[in-house]
């Protein structure tokens, strides 16, 4: 759907001069409403599947996990494809419309287990797909000193819509009655709709100032040959490795605080809400102290998350002070990191670099996912997560040695 | 275009795609079923057959299933009753369930929020205990995982375990070896009359284990492999289950029983997909709910042994356990 729409797009004119956050409120837009959408779903899927469709979730999990390997391939496939044609939005547009119409594949798919898997896949893909060109035109849409804002505020609109999305989906139930799931798939696929017809009509294409020849994929090949980009590249692999991932925190903290379980879900709407507040004003202070130091700071708030969350006690202080702790680590790092790579990345393969960057952490993140979990199987989880904080100052130090060899060979990577 | 004409177009989507949603939320509303109440349903001891029937605690005489049904108000998901004590898990709202303890009257004696979706509820034979299953998780649409949460109450001490995960566990029988890991997950217990030992599935490891396990010293031990939602004989000499055809549930089910002497197993006649905690009618006879494609569920019953035919016992209906 989003290819029919785009012709007129390309003919709309770019505005000399045009506000230059212009683009990134719309980008934020499309990704507050996009996320309403999806969290929806996130909020129902498990009470859907188990008693929407009696439908046992193991079987259901047995589908589940195994598109991680293909999706991060496909992630950079539409990386270079949107370098390539110079055209991120027409990628990220598929990656929206794709989300979009899996909604509807929700109700369509009805109890086949297989249809499911095929459908959540295809969502996730459309996810991965859209990732990285919609962060490359963020930070095409402003001059370099300002991406740690642009990311800011790209992030801060995100992370609301993460919050209201399960807002809505209550409000959907209370007003369609209580076991109504089709009806909030059916608002979740018209509110990701709206987000697509935003992302035609108000996001720009970025135009290059010289109109070049097509990227290649050696040039694309070569920014793994690229010394800054291969120190970024393992320093975010790095610290990717350091992160054990949402589950295990809050089930740490549930565990710890000795929290009913009940209130379990309400820990993500903890983290997204001062994930929130915090993303705008942190994407600030990069611009102005560096952006690395404040990725930096934000894993060493992780750090000090981890030591928290070995032992119990503390009650509801310690509660609040991880919840805010975390939004703050993803506050600092998500975006900022994407704005610190995003001036680093040459223009014209700016998406691919960016694809790179993320699809390592996510493999890494798988990595060190994993690892937890057999280190919380061999030695308890205090010792398991007092290594992962070990492992996260492990990981800034590293960090913190490759750009001060980065610096020693002449270039500074802020 | 003009900023004006695309802000144009955009509000006439937004209303456009608000019309759809909210009507569409509309039509499901007056589509809505309220099932009729009809006659009394109680849990005393008698030659019935407590059921779920449209979320409804429901009743048949068991030798007459296609007769008369009582159907109660009483909103479950799943429901279970022995020795005049009944168990039903039901949604409080769309995201939190309770667990009620009922009595011979289905008046509530107790209740308590648990976490996630109900999934298993069993009585001991006595009426004492209580145990339930949930499933829990999902707390990422693109992570998927789930996990069970299972816990037990004592309902004459009133001692309550929310969660089985920290009961100590032991592998391999008698003398076998301490386990953890942090993936350990119960669900189906079925209780022994002497309301201290029970039976259970954990699973970790992506694999499944009938454990037998031991309420006051809190701990459990492995017995076999592959043995799921267990459900342990009036005469507690044998343990009807579902096992994971070729021991990978992605294949499906099949009913199954084990002996506790020889630890040999016997599939029963049923050959569909079983996906369900089987109850137990008599020393010979097994229940348990069959789905058709949409969904709908039925009761179905088959001779413990292995020999016979399955056949339907109870159209449009969930969660057999029999009074008697």
């Amino acid at each position: 759907m989003a290819v029919v729409y785009l012709s007129t797009v390309s003919r709309s004119p770019v505005g000399k001069g045009a506000v230059v956050g212009g683009n990134v409120l719309a980008l934020g837009t499309v990704s507050l409403i996009t996320d309403v959408s999806s969290e929806m779903i996130t909020a129902i899927l498990p009470v859907y599947l188990v008693v929407g469709l009696h439908l046992s979730p193991l079987a259901f999990g047995v589908l589940d996990g195994v598109h991680t390997g293909a999706t991060a391939v496909l992630r950079l496939a539409g990386g270079f494809v949107a370098d390539r044609v110079r055209a991120r939005k027409l990628v990220a547009g598929f990656g929206y419309g794709l989300s979009a119409v899996m909604k509807l594949g929700l109700l369509v798919a009805g109890r086949s287990v297989g249809a499911l898997g095929v459908v959540i896949a295809a969502d996730r893909l459309g996810k991965g797909l859209r990732t990285a060109p919609r962060d490359a035109l963020i930070s095409l849409s402003v001059p370099p000193s300002q991406l740690g804002r642009a990311f800011g505020v790209h992030r801060m609109m995100d992370s609301a819509g993460a919050f209201l999305g399960p807002l809505v989906a209550l409000g959907v139930l209370f007003a369609a009655g209580g076991t109504s799931y089709d009806a909030v798939f059916v608002t979740s696929f018209c509110v990701a709709v709206f987000g697509v017809v935003v992302l035609v009509l108000f996001v720009r294409e970025h135009q290059a100032v010289v109109p070049a020849r097509s990227v290649k994929l050696a040039e694309a090949a070569r920014l793994l040959r690229e010394p800054r980009v291969r120190r970024l590249l393992v320093a975010a692999g790095l610290l990717g490795l350091a992160t054990i991932g949402d589950g295990f925190v809050y089930l740490l903290l549930q565990r710890g605080s000795d929290l009913s379980v009940r209130w379990f879900p309400l820990l993500a709407v903890g983290t997204s809400l001062a994930y929130l507040l915090l993303a705008a004003p942190l994407g600030r202070l990069a611009d102005r102290v560096g952006r690395l130091r404040v990725v930096v700071g934000g894993y060493l708030a992780l750090a000090v998350i981890y030591l928290l969350l070995a032992g119990s006690g503390g009650g509801w202080v310690r509660l609040g002070v991880v919840l805010a702790g975390y939004g703050l680590f993803y506050a600092a790092t998500d975006g900022v990191l994407m704005a610190l790579a995003g001036a680093i990345m040459p223009e014209r393969v700016r998406t691919t670099g960016l694809a790179l960057v993320q699809t390592g952490q996510a493999l890494a993140y798988l990595v060190s996912s994993v690892l937890f979990g057999a280190a919380w199987q061999l030695w308890g989880p205090d010792v398991a997560i007092r290594a992962a904080a070990v492992l996260a100052l492990v990981a800034v130090a590293g960090t913190v040695a490759l750009t001060r060899m980065g610096a020693q060979s002449g270039k500074a990577d802020q | 275009m003009r900023t004006r004409a695309r802000l144009g177009i955009a509000a006439g989507a937004a209303a456009v795609l608000a019309t759809v949603a909210a009507g569409y939320a509309a039509s499901t509303r007056e589509n809505a079923v309220v099932p009729a109440y009809t006659g009394e349903v109680d849990l005393r001891p008698g030659p019935r057959l407590l059921t779920v029937t449209d979320r409804h605690l429901a009743a048949v005489e068991l030798d007459d299933p296609d007769g008369p049904r009582s159907v109660s108000p009483v909103e479950c998901l799943r429901a279970y009753a022995a020795a005049g004590t009944g168990v039903c898990l039901r949604p409080t709202d769309p995201w939190s369930n309770e667990l009620v303890v009922l009595d011979a009257d289905l008046k509530p004696k107790r209740a308590f929020a648990i976490p996630g979706q109900p999934n298993r509820a069993r009585v001991s034979p006595t009426g004492r205990m209580v145990a339930w299953t949930t499933f829990v998780g999902g707390d990422s649409y693109a992570t998927g995982g789930f996990s069970t949460r299972t816990g037990i109450l004592d309902t004459r001490t009133g001692d309550k375990v929310m969660s089985l995960e920290d009961f100590a566990v032991t592998k391999g029988g008698k003398g076998g070896k301490a386990y953890r890991n942090v993936d350990v997950n119960y669900w189906g217990v079925t209780f022994a009359r002497d309301d201290n030992t029970f039976y259970a599935t954990l699973g970790t490891g992506g694999k499944r284990y009938l454990v037998r396990g031991d309420w006051r010293a809190r701990e459990v031990t492995t017995l076999k492999e592959n043995v799921e939602c267990p459900s342990l004989s009036p005469d507690e000499t044998r343990i009807a289950f579902k096992e994971a055809v070729g021991g990978d549930p992605a294949r499906g089910w099949r009913l199954s029983v084990l002996d506790l002497a020889s630890m040999r197993v016997t599939a029963t006649a049923e050959t569909a997909g079983v996906d369900d905690q089987a109850a137990w009618l008599d020393d010979r006879t097994l229940a348990y709910t069959l789905r058709q494609d949409d969904g709908r569920p039925d009761i179905h019953q088959v001779p413990a042994d292995g020999n016979g035919a399955p056949r339907l016992l109870v159209r449009g209906a969930e969660s057999p356990s029999a009074l008697d």
